[in-house]
């Protein structure tokens, strides 16, 4: 192993410090070093979105970052959305269910922190403009129509 | 682990970066928003000895506006930022129209506009833009600095002028002259996908309406950012018309040698230049004033 640097890092409101080498990627850090595995990987090379996580509040590749990167910030993961127990989802998880905006689920987390912020800023968006949102995420499964679905329902019950 | 083991430093201050490229520019890369180069990293197609990590560089981050009332632009303003100014908007509506063409928000978050000016990738849009529209680019180096034109920054394939021990740190791009009209489009498969052919227009009109300046800057056609000034030329003194703009459409081969990849043939690219041309420089024209 080669030189390790100090990577102090709040994560879902907890603060974790770990060395670790410079190489390592956020994505695996969070994987492996937190065990917070709700962080899906799939490329790794930053088109297919299933790493997406919040970083000071903005969505971002985890694998696109190193985790040395993150020292002093705040990172957010797809398990920093539901609460305890199996019924205690978020409203945005709440309407991907509800409008079977997910099949495999390995996407999920990555559509979930990308719509997140996206909500907060266009409470009332277009279809047009959640299809431009989510394009940085891709699904093999649901061919997106019901994950559109589940966003406008997600915004709607929100403005309700 | 997916990129090979390398040293990292994260100077907090520009002397202190320079300081560290001059001592290591040949072996280091110089890391900005990430989205080329960790990429790079985690497919170990470039295994660099050491990275030199801007992001804790103050200072480097900002549009402002020029001394000649054009924009000025430290080259680690995120992507998205450019996106979201009021301020490029107003004086380079151009940029603000085609900055939601790269890649995506995620991308755009961490993506900086230095870093992709510096990268040079043929397909990336800040540098056909930064061409389009007479961006200057300032280089700093221990002990140095200089300003390059755009369009005498990219000599090639992810090739430019800017030598391992300096940095680029700032963007100026001059206000645009009066009666112009700017435009962005793209082709590509997807949104947010490398686009097959893209394009950059504007059309400057003189008092009667006629074309005073116009100029075509593609990418994803050559090379790097590839003007066209041959076809652009058959416009001056020309009233825009669909004639006139045909005209310059089908000039505009003659000047392009786009390579073809799996999703395009080079006669495809071809045919979407011209059709770019069409629908840009009408769009340019209208905006400048022109009835089309």
């Amino acid at each position: 192993m080669s030189e390790t640097l100090n990577v102090a890092v709040t994560v879902n409101g907890k603060k974790s410090e770990r060395a670790v080498e410079p190489r390592l990627l956020l994505s695996d850090f969070l994987r492996h070093d937190l065990r917070l595995t709700g962080t899906h990987v799939g490329c790794e090379h930053g088109v297919c979105g299933a790493c997406t996580v919040l970083l000071d509040g903005e969505p971002v590749r985890s694998c696109l970052l190193l985790a040395v990167q993150a020292d002093g910030r705040e990172v957010a993961t797809v398990e920093s959305l539901s609460g305890e127990g199996p019924d205690r989802l978020h409203p945005l998880q709440e309407a991907f269910r509800d409008c079977h905006g997910l099949q495999c689920g390995f996407c999920t987390p990555g559509f979930l922190m990308t719509l997140l912020p996206f909500l907060d800023e266009n409470p009332d968006p277009t279809e047009p403009e959640i299809r431009a949102a989510i394009s940085g995420n891709l699904c093999r499964c649901t061919g997106y129509q019901h994950i559109v679905d589940a966003v406008l329902l997600a915004a709607a019950r929100r403005r309700a | 682990m997916k990129p090979a083991p390398f040293a990292y430093e994260a100077p907090e201050t520009l002397p202190a970066a320079l300081v560290s490229l001059a001592r290591y520019g040949d072996e280091a890369k110089v890391l900005a928003g990430g989205q080329s180069l960790i990429p790079v990293l985690n497919f170990r197609l470039a295994q660099p000895a050491r990275l030199i990590d801007l992001n804790r560089i103050d200072g480097l981050s900002y549009v402002r506006r020029g001394a000649d009332g054009g924009l000025s632009i430290g080259a680690m303003t995120r992507q998205r930022e450019l996106e979201r100014s009021p301020l490029v908007r107003q004086v380079a509506p151009l940029l603000a129209e085609a900055v939601p063409w790269i890649a995506h928000p995620q991308i755009r978050n961490r993506g900086t506009v230095g870093g992709s000016l510096a990268h040079a990738d043929p397909a990336a849009e800040l540098p056909a833009l930064a061409v389009a529209l007479d961006a200057r680019f300032r280089l700093v180096k221990e002990g140095g600095e200089r300003w390059v034109a755009a369009r005498d920054f990219y000599t090639g394939l992810f090739a430019t002028l800017l030598e391992p021990d300096e940095l680029m740190v700032e963007i100026a791009i001059p206000p645009a002259a009066p009666s112009t009209g700017f435009s962005f489009l793209e082709v590509a498969r997807r949104h947010g996908d490398y686009a097959q052919v893209g394009l950059a227009a504007s059309v400057t009109l003189d008092a009667d309406g006629r074309c005073r300046a116009a100029r075509l800057v593609y990418l994803s056609v050559g090379d790097g950012p590839v003007e066209t000034p041959v076809a652009a030329a058959l416009l001056i003194g020309q009233a825009l018309n669909g004639e006139s703009i045909a005209a310059c459409a089908a000039a505009v081969n003659g000047e392009i040698d786009p390579l073809g990849d799996i999703h395009a043939t080079p006669e495809f690219k071809r045919h979407l230049a011209q059709v770019l041309a069409r629908r840009a420089l009408a769009l340019a024209g209208e905006r400048a004033g022109s009835p089309m």
